[in-house]
């Protein structure tokens, strides 16, 4: 349910994005330069740990919050709202959802201050939609667990200091969870990678090479690491979906202001059907998976089974968001394909929710799935 | 009766294109994009292979090839390289209107030199406030004496800065259509500068800039055909160019295509390669199913074309067509590669990001629609 609390929390949030991202959003693009002072002043706003209770110093906001949050940096940093949510849901939520107390109190108040950034590794090389084949090991000595193996594509990989890792402890389903520090020794980052948008959010691999992690940082129970991912990836493909709202939003309303404002044959372009078609299906398309996705959100409150729906808003935001974003290069014509407008930013950003979090083509087979075990729920 | 098979000439000829491609543009072309910096080697390699005037007639040092196989050489080209294919038609632009409306003296001064690929031409129509509605154009050519003095911006003109002959649209008179009239410029005429180069999101080494004329002293002689005629002669000019933006536009969807392809083969999740899954191959063969339509329409512009008959309708079909497949097709190239395509250490990142210009380019896919219609309810 949208309460005066989400509404006021939007409110703040689209003011200190106005004011403190976007007039930076085109640099951090085009010099791949995420902005560390971005990160201290939304945790000076206690958004950092939007899901976490104030007593770790969080946000203390249910998933429509957190979704509300994404969709606002979105709508004006794509880079920003993705490398947050990585930070904020699948390091601090993640921590927090399976953690025991000892370390939430640990690691909780210096992530949800900012002073710490976090981050989350699964994929790897050779795993990416087959996340569960995973080939990174984690073998108990002593104290210490050892984890071995390389992971990829790893968001905030080069900024954060506080990581949580997947690895095999066991046989074929038997994946663990672990909280790894950058200093700890074994540990490495690898090479940056060069994307086509989301450039302001640092990607890289990280490297594990022995790395010796206490045992008392393993997250949750041993084993455990793929029901516990199950559960934060149903809360982070809805909370994704928000930055995909927010870039159709952008896209949307930059089109809208341009179609009204460039006139051609005489006339502004939005009297013309083909662009009022193209504003139009934008709309459409932006209400519809902005309620869907709330609608996901309101039920991952109910504990009722999520994931179909999870994945439902997730593959819908995503594919309306690179539509939306192609519609807004087409209404801005040889401006839309030139980086003095922002509209050619949002498609190359954009492309990257059909991908992350799990491709479209993962959310088609999770919802079957659902559908074919629970039915129609 | 129909035939889809190549000639022998054709055969060779393409072989040849395909093997220079892989020695000459394959192993350069990255550089170059990251320079941002136009590949000034490949096009002169071109010239040596009469490459830069293949509509042009022999007698005017041209290849004189049929638009047909032109058409089959761009794709093959932008199969390697989108941005070389693209720099290449627009230097036969000039040539083609120099070609069919300029005068005997034209062709002898400017069509030889491109033909041979001695110089590089552009085509210049667009201004800052007419782009679809191109007949809205501003900058002013007025008659004093033996010259016409051309005041005014244009924009995005492909090959600016780096082109010595332009074709440009200016307004002789207050007519819409039919007041504007066709010149010949050269780089270094008095008057004559390069504005702001635009930063795209793709093609950085074909360059795009503004041209800015300020009392630009334009001789008498450069006036192709008559005064008023030249927006008939640049839309008839865009009809041709249609069909070698279409060419491209199939070569760069190949080349997606292949690369996805290829791709599906090898990677494998789930303990086998992801070609075996459904989801991948509904990708594939929706690609190759658009890719064969859209080239097949391509070869049908340029047959009818080559069979001096009406195509106006069809250079439109296939423009748009193509270039809505590219966009596709690479967009799901990027989808098939996953997270790897996402990254700049694979191509198929960037076939998306060219893509997109097709759609804009040469009439936007919404002017090709309305000619489209316009053609179909007469």
């Amino acid at each position: 349910m949208m309460t005066k609390e989400h509404e006021l929390l939007r409110e703040t949030v689209r003011h200190f994005s106005e004011k403190e991202i976007k007039p930076f959003a085109r640099e951090i693009d085009e010099t791949e330069g995420f902005r560390s002072e971005i990160f201290k002043k939304i945790g000076e706003l206690g958004l950092l740990g939007v899901t976490v209770p104030s007593q770790y110093g969080g946000g203390d906001m249910d998933v429509l919050g957190a979704t509300i949050v994404m969709e606002e940096f979105g709508r004006v940093c794509a880079s920003t709202a993705l490398s947050y949510l990585a930070h904020s849901i699948l390091c601090v939520h993640n921590l927090h959802a399976n953690g025991n107390e000892f370390q939430k109190k640990k690691y909780l108040p210096d992530l949800c201050s900012g002073k710490k950034l976090g981050a989350m590794g699964m994929t790897e090389p050779g795993y990416g939609s087959d996340a569960i084949g995973l080939e990174t090991k984690a073998i108990k000595e002593g104290k210490f667990y050892h984890l071995t193996g390389r992971k990829m594509f790893i968001t905030n990989g080069t900024v954060a200091q506080t990581f949580v890792i997947y690895a095999r402890t066991g046989k074929e389903r038997e994946v663990s969870s672990f909280i790894v520090e950058k200093d700890f020794p074994g540990f490495s980052v690898g090479k940056k990678l060069s994307k086509l948008g989301m450039r302001g959010s640092p990607t890289s691999e990280l490297i594990l090479e022995d790395c010796r992690v206490p045992e008392e940082n393993l997250l949750g129970k041993l084993h455990q690491g793929l029901p516990q991912m199950k559960k934060t990836l149903d809360v982070e493909r809805i909370t994704i979906s928000g930055i995909s709202l927010g870039i159709a939003q952008a896209a949307l309303e930059d089109s809208l202001a341009y179609a009204k404002d460039r006139k051609q044959f005489k006339t502004p372009i939005i009297e013309f059907q083909l662009v009022q078609k193209m504003l139009a299906d934008m709309y459409t398309w932006l209400q519809a998976a902005r309620t869907l996705t709330y609608e996901a959100a309101r039920l991952s409150a109910t504990g009722k089974p999520l994931s179909a729906m999870a994945s439902a808003c997730k593959v819908f935001s995503a594919e309306i968001a690179t539509q939306a974003s192609l519609h807004a290069i087409q209404i801005l014509g040889g401006y839309g394909y030139c980086k003095d407008y922002n509209v050619e930013r949002y498609l190359r950003d954009a492309k990257l929710m059909e991908i992350g979090a799990g491709t479209s083509e993962v959310q088609r087979i999770i919802i079957a799935k659902e559908l074919s075990k629970l039915g129609l729920h | 009766m129909l035939s889809f098979q190549l000639t022998d000439e054709q055969q060779s000829l393409l072989s040849m294109v395909q093997k220079f491609c892989v020695s000459e543009i394959d192993p350069v072309i990255g550089s170059f994009e990251e320079k941002e910096e136009f590949s000034k080697i490949i096009f002169k390699k071109m010239a040596e292979l009469s490459l830069m005037g293949m509509m042009t007639p022999e007698t005017y040092s041209g290849a004189g090839l049929d638009f047909s196989t032109y058409a089959l050489v761009l794709e093959e080209i932008s199969f390697h390289s989108l941005a070389v294919a693209v720099s290449l038609a627009v230097t036969g632009l000039p040539q083609n209107i120099i070609g069919t409306f300029g005068n005997e003296e034209q062709k002898q001064k400017y069509l030889m030199l491109l033909a041979q690929g001695k110089k590089l031409g552009a085509f210049s129509l667009t201004e800052p406030q007419s782009g679809s509605d191109s007949a809205a154009l501003k900058t002013k050519a007025i008659r004093e004496g033996n010259y016409y003095i051309l005041n005014g911006t244009k924009c995005f003109v492909t090959n600016a800065g780096e082109a010595d002959i332009y074709l440009v649209l200016a307004r002789t008179s207050e007519d819409k259509k039919k007041g504007i009239s066709a010149f010949i410029v050269e780089k270094d005429m008095a008057g004559f500068m390069f504005g702001k180069k635009e930063h795209k999101m793709a093609l950085q080494c074909s360059p795009t800039m503004e041209l800015i004329f300020k009392d630009c002293k334009v001789p008498k002689e450069n006036l192709v055909g008559k005064e008023g005629e030249g927006f008939a002669i640049a839309m008839r000019a865009l009809d041709s160019g249609r069909i070698t933006i279409a060419a491209s536009a199939v070569g760069l969807a190949r080349r997606a295509f292949e690369e996805a392809k290829n791709y599906s083969k090898i990677r494998v999740q789930f303990g086998k390669p992801i070609s075996q899954f459904q989801a991948i191959q509904t990708m594939l063969s929706e690609m190759a199913m658009t890719i064969e339509a859209s080239r097949l329409l391509v070869q049908k512009a340029a047959f009818l074309r080559d069979q001096k008959m009406p195509y106006s309708k069809e250079a439109s079909m296939a423009k748009t067509l193509a270039s809505d497949t590219a966009m596709k097709v690479t967009t799901d190239a990027v989808q098939v590669f996953g997270g790897n395509g996402y990254c700049q250490d694979y191509p198929v990142e960037r076939l998306m990001r060219e893509a997109k210009v097709l759609q804009i380019v040469e009439g936007t896919n919404q002017i090709q629609r309305m000619i489209i219609a316009k053609e179909i309810l007469q």
